[in-house]
């Protein structure tokens, strides 16, 4: 296999999921299907090819650094699963 | 004058303009209609009815605008869109009660064209799938038959123009999402090119491959949909600064196909065809001939390493982009969590569906240490040779030319179980978004053997949309008409 379920549950810790012992195993084998299907890239030399990580060049622009503001507190907040009015509130962290 | 919600929106648009239809009259139809409808089609996630006969009202009372290209029109919009105090799930439990503070920018131009948001679109969780049965709330079907799906993931957007609930919507396309659903609902459905349109107030998927754009019953209003929404963004640093043309006038200029060259990739037309996709899209190439074009053979050489490109990039970038779905700024949270890591775990794990997190998990391991080289990186390097290749083809000829999609729209349920099966679903449309290219599908005709629509996808250069449009609107006069799926 591909890849093991110690790893398919190291990765989905990494990305704040949490997966049944039943859900790890069977991600485990459709990954490692998919893995398997995507080392097909393997066949072709790239070595001097430079990555293309988006099809448009201008990635960095520039604007002139002015404040603005769009929305207003109570609107941003409004979606807030818990909120004193002020602040997005979270669990206790320290 | 025919039923109101039989018209294309460029008739009922004029309609509205010279006072024949008030936008009142309008709007009842197409609530009317969905309401009739969609108890067996489900479209639609919500459905904006008070909020539309208000505007509807208001329009009325001001009278036509000429100004305003989308004066008293409905469109629908896909939920993935951001719409200002209108719910936005984007198909997922975790954004169940979501209700942005402000539109997508491509929402926003609809609006100030004049246009009456009638719905939200159904779709595939995150827009992660091509059947639309991945969505948290239910699956679409396919108004020409109700046991087959409608493609995905913007099938609720196919499905409700091809229903006749409203004139036109937005769809969003990261490996086929606009065009194969076009294709299964037959009607027209146009990917931008990457850049063209803002992708500002779109939940992301892919960033480097997302783009939004119109699916409607005409070529026409496609154009007059692309026309508002197209154009730099001052929001959207990948949109880019360049001239939108006048695409009607553009329309307008040539109704035959002379003096234009269709390459016909080898890849696309050799094998995996079902017989009925292959005669249909094969008459519309015939056609395109008869209309002066020139057939020319090309190459793909790269098509067979697509899909692993496409799917490497595709739930990296996913994996990081849902990353901003933690409980605390909006979206799900988990009831009584034990602390802030329990909070970001559970909220996350009861936000999202299966699907979702198949691919989270996948685009983590891409992208994780020992992994990034091996699998990200050289996808990103491929990604580059595919670009070249079509950039090889495209000096050999005007507009590519193939099927969308190796068959009709298959029967609901048929592709749920593998989800490698599925990803090959969409192995003529994703390499025009690894390569940024505007595509569309056309509809060409009803397949022999199931009776389903047909698309034939156009493939243009980087932002030559104007000539992909100006080809199709030709060839739509000539090929079999599709109509109107009879529910």
């Amino acid at each position: 296999m591909k890849i093991s379920p110690e790893e398919v549950a190291k990765v989905a810790k990494l990305a704040r999921l949490d997966l049944s012992q039943d859900k790890i195993g069977q991600y485990a084998e459709q990954l490692g299907g998919i893995l398997d299907y995507m080392d097909k890239l393997a066949e072709l030399d790239t070595a001097d090819v430079e990555p293309m990580y988006t099809p448009v060049d201008h990635v960095s622009v520039m604007r002139d650094d002015v404040a603005r503001k769009d929305y207003a507190r109570e609107d941003i907040l409004k979606n807030a699963p818990e909120t004193d009015g002020a602040f997005f509130i979270v669990p206790r962290i320290v | 004058m025919p039923e109101i919600m039989h018209m294309t929106l460029s008739e009922v648009r004029k309609a509205l303009a010279d006072k024949t239809l008030g936008a009142a009259e309008v709007t009842e139809a197409a609530l009317k209609r969905i309401e009739a409808t969609e108890p067996k089609v489900r479209a639609l996630i919500s459905v904006q009815a008070e909020e539309a006969r208000a505007l509807a009202k208001s329009l009325d009372a001001q009278g036509p605008d000429a100004s305003k290209p989308l004066w008293g029109v409905p469109l629908v919009v896909k939920d993935v869109l951001a719409t200002k105090d209108v719910p936005t799930t984007c198909g997922s439990r975790i954004l169940e009660n979501f209700r942005p503070v402000y539109d997508a920018t491509a929402v926003a131009r609809l609006k100030d064209a004049g246009a009456i948001l009638v719905g939200k679109a159904n779709m595939d969780e995150f827009a992660m799938g091509s059947t639309t049965e991945n969505s948290a709330y239910f699956a679409t079907r396919n108004p020409w038959d109700l046991e087959r799906v409608p493609g995905g993931s913007s099938g609720g957007s196919g499905a409700t123009v091809a229903a006749g609930q409203c004139f036109g919507a937005l769809g969003t396309d990261t490996g086929g999402s606009i065009r194969l659903p076009a294709s299964f609902c037959g009607i027209v459905g146009l990917k931008p090119t990457y850049g063209r349109v803002s992708r500002f107030g779109m939940v992301a998927y892919g960033s480097s491959l997302d783009q939004i754009g119109p699916m409607t019953r005409s070529v026409e209003d496609a154009a007059r949909m692309l026309q508002v929404i197209a154009g730099h963004d001052g929001r959207d640093s990948t949109s880019v600064d360049v001239p939108v043309p006048d695409y009607l006038a553009v329309l307008a200029e040539k109704g035959d196909l002379r003096g234009l060259t269709i390459g016909l990739p080898a890849e696309y037309w050799d094998k995996g065809l079902s017989s009925e996709v292959a005669e249909a899209c094969g008459a519309a190439v015939k056609k395109c001939e008869e209309l002066g074009a020139k057939a020319v053979p090309v190459q793909l050489k790269l098509s067979q390493y697509a899909i692993a490109t496409y799917y490497i990039i595709a739930v990296a970038e996913a994996s990081s982009n849902l990353a901003r779905f933690d409980g605390v700024r909006y979206g799900h949270r988990t009831e009584n969590p034990a602390d802030l890591m329990d909070m970001y775990v559970k909220s996350r794990t009861e936000g999202f569906g299966d699907e979702v997190q198949r691919r989270i998990i996948l685009g983590t391991y891409v992208l994780s240490s020992g992994y990034y080289d091996a699998y990200y990186r050289k996808a990103a390097q491929v990604r580059r040779l595919i670009r070249k290749d079509f950039e090889a083809a495209l000096s050999q000829c005007d507009l590519l030319a193939g099927p969308v999609c190796p068959t009709t729209a298959f029967k609901v349920g048929e592709m749920t179980s593998d989800p490698l099966q599925m990803y090959l679903m969409d192995i003529f449309t994703i390499s025009t978004n690894l390569a940024g290219l505007p595509g569309m599908s056309l509809p060409v005709g009803l397949g022999r053997e199931t009776g389903m629509p047909i698309g034939l996808q156009l493939t243009g250069r980087a932002f030559d949309e104007a000539r992909m449009l100006q080809a199709a609107h030709a060839l739509e006069k000539s090929v079999p008409a599709t109509g109107l799926a009879t529910l």
